[in-house]
């Protein structure tokens, strides 16, 4: 193992103490050390959003934390759910009375840790409502959407879901909008090489040099095809052809383009993969209405990439276009 | 006959569960490395090392050396396994609450509350390649010894021999459940990694109770 670390099993809580003192400004530690929030959450009038999940991604979870973004995050340990009790406290750092919209992936470990700590808030008279995110379209088929993963379009649901919170808006309104950007989004992954848990020391999973697997999940579930490493042009095209006719996305859509490094491709060659990506679209008569390129979720040190793409409507071109900062995702209109 | 413990000796059990996961840390890492993460031992170790910590220079009972233990993973170690074996342990706690004796009956409540916690949660069934296919056959095992009103050691002894036929069923089940389920035929050939610790679990369990029956 190439890694810049102490050790091997307090990597998450080294990574938490230097996340926090880099970020001090936005992020504050809060009673429970696997829980981080906004500085200023809970924000009066305003819906707390929370997430959570294994820890591995970065910036997710906690680099969106922030305005008008996350306004707590449960940590897990790499690539594990975070516990009840962590997800718990993240609801009650984050609640302001008006309630919490928990966002998170479909993952068995986070389902459960979600579902226990809902019903320990709630207990405690705190309204917990849940969007499960499942873009993954290569885990499993159309007709049993719900056993898809959640990966990249998470980052477009808390976008979302975060200015949605930010308008004021109830909370059945923050998860119906949450809800809405994920049934419209989809996404992919390709890997070119594995990834190693620290604690473990080895990969547990193999690719070939010279190979990549399409359609690898964020930790390392398997794909749906191991073939040579093709062209960069040629993986979008792949990409593109399995996404695409699955939500569908057709002419005349408008779309939010999304494309994140797995940890170790650098972002020129993501910077490459875009560029075919948005003329492909164009081809077919979708325009690209915003994109972001960079790694925004990541897998440890995977190379490889995760396109997403999410249809958007008046209100989600609203919503995406608010104002934000998070050390993962800040942006601001500079132009008039 | 009923034959029974004190529930106030109890904590050594809890001690032999910590201890069985302890030594098995690697080898519980290696069996899930073949179809999950590698961390299973990792992170159960973690747990109940943790536990350890907090029962060893402390004179209590069986009840509140399992609410320790329970509390530890539930709160402290997230994933799939703090939530399911937590509430295990807790939900078997619950139900030596205030209880001075433990005999075979009260065990055999024990173990269904734990078992009924964990379906519960999951929504797993017998042959999707989880701890259940341990776990449920043990409690089977258990229950109909207790029926023919066999001895508490025989209950025991019957409920480790299902667990680990159980244990070794998984082998060639396709998970269904959990990141395993991801793999599907690939996930067939090896051991689940959570079937594995539940013998360890159950098996310390009843070595540890049979020297304490009086």
């Amino acid at each position: 193992m190439q890694r810049i670390i102490n050790d091997p099993n307090l990597v998450v809580d080294e990574m938490v103490e230097g996340f926090v003192k880099n970020h001090s400004k936005l992020i504050s530690k809060t009673s429970n050390p696997r829980v981080l929030k906004y500085k200023n959450a809970p924000i009066e009038g305003k819906v707390g959003v929370v997430t959570g999940g294994g820890s591995g991604h970065k910036p997710a979870f906690i680099g969106y934390i922030g305005h008008n973004m996350v306004d707590a995050v449960a940590v897990g340990e790499i690539f594990s759910s975070p516990s009840a009790k962590s997800f718990l406290d993240a609801f009650r750092v984050a609640n302001s009375g008006k309630g919490v919209a928990c966002l998170y992936g479909n993952y068995a470990g986070d389902n459960m840790n979600v579902k226990m700590a809902k019903r320990l808030a709630e207990a405690e008279g705190i309204n917990v409502m849940t969007v499960v995110a499942n873009d993954d379209v290569p885990s499993a088929p159309i007709n049993e959407r719900e056993k898809r993963r959640g990966v990249a379009g998470e980052v477009l649901m808390w976008k979302i879901g975060g200015a949605m919170a930010a308008t004021g808006a109830p909370l059945y309104e923050v998860v119906r909008v949450a809800q809405k950007a994920i049934d419209n989004t989809r996404s992919v992954g390709v890997g070119l090489t594995p990834c190693t848990i620290p604690a473990v020391g080895k990969p547990n999973f193999v690719i070939e040099p010279g190979k990549m697997e399409m359609g690898i999940g964020h930790h390392g579930e398997p794909g749906v095809a191991v073939t040579d490493l093709k062209p960069a042009d040629q993986i979008a095209d792949d990409m593109l052809g399995l996404i695409l006719p699955d939500l569908p996305f057709i002419s005349d859509d408008e779309v939010v383009v999304l494309v994140s490094g797995l940890g170790a491709t650098p972002v020129m060659e993501l910077y490459i993969y875009f560029g075919h990506v948005f003329d492909q679209l164009k081809a077919k008569g979708i325009t690209v209405y915003r994109s972001y390129v960079g790694n925004y979720f990541t897998s440890l040190e995977m190379m490889g990439v995760t396109l997403t793409i999410m249809k958007v409507d008046t209100e989600l071109k609203k919503l995406i276009d608010m104002d934000s900062v998070s050390m993962g995702l800040t942006q601001f209109d500079w132009s008039n | 006959m009923p034959e029974s413990f004190l529930n106030s000796r109890g904590k050594s059990i809890v001690l032999a569960l910590v201890h069985t996961i302890q030594e098995n840390t690697a080898y519980l890492s290696e069996v899930d490395g073949a179809i999950g993460d590698g961390d299973h031992g990792i992170n159960m170790n973690k747990g109940f090392s943790r536990c350890e910590d907090l029962i060893k220079d402390r004179d209590i009972n069986l009840t509140d050396s399992l609410n320790n233990l329970g509390t530890v993973l539930l709160d402290d170690i997230g994933g799939s396994m703090g939530p399911l074996y937590g509430s295990f342990f807790l939900d078997m706690a619950a139900v030596c609450h205030e209880k001075t004796e433990i005999d075979q009956y009260i065990f055999g409540d024990m173990l269904k509350a734990g078992m009924e916690s964990i379906q519960g949660l999951g929504n797993a069934k017998l042959g999707d390649k989880t701890l259940l296919d341990t776990l449920i056959p043990a409690y089977q095992a258990y229950d109909t010894a207790l029926s023919s009103k066999a001895s508490f050691k025989a209950c025991l002894s019957d409920m480790v021999l299902a667990a680990a036929k159980g244990k070794e069923s998984t082998r060639d089940m396709v998970a269904k459940v959990g990141r395993a389920s991801r793999l599907g035929e690939r996930s067939r050939g090896v051991l689940d990694a959570g079937a594995t610790s539940c013998l360890l679990i159950l098996q310390a369990f009843a070595s540890s109770i049979e020297p304490l029956i009086s």
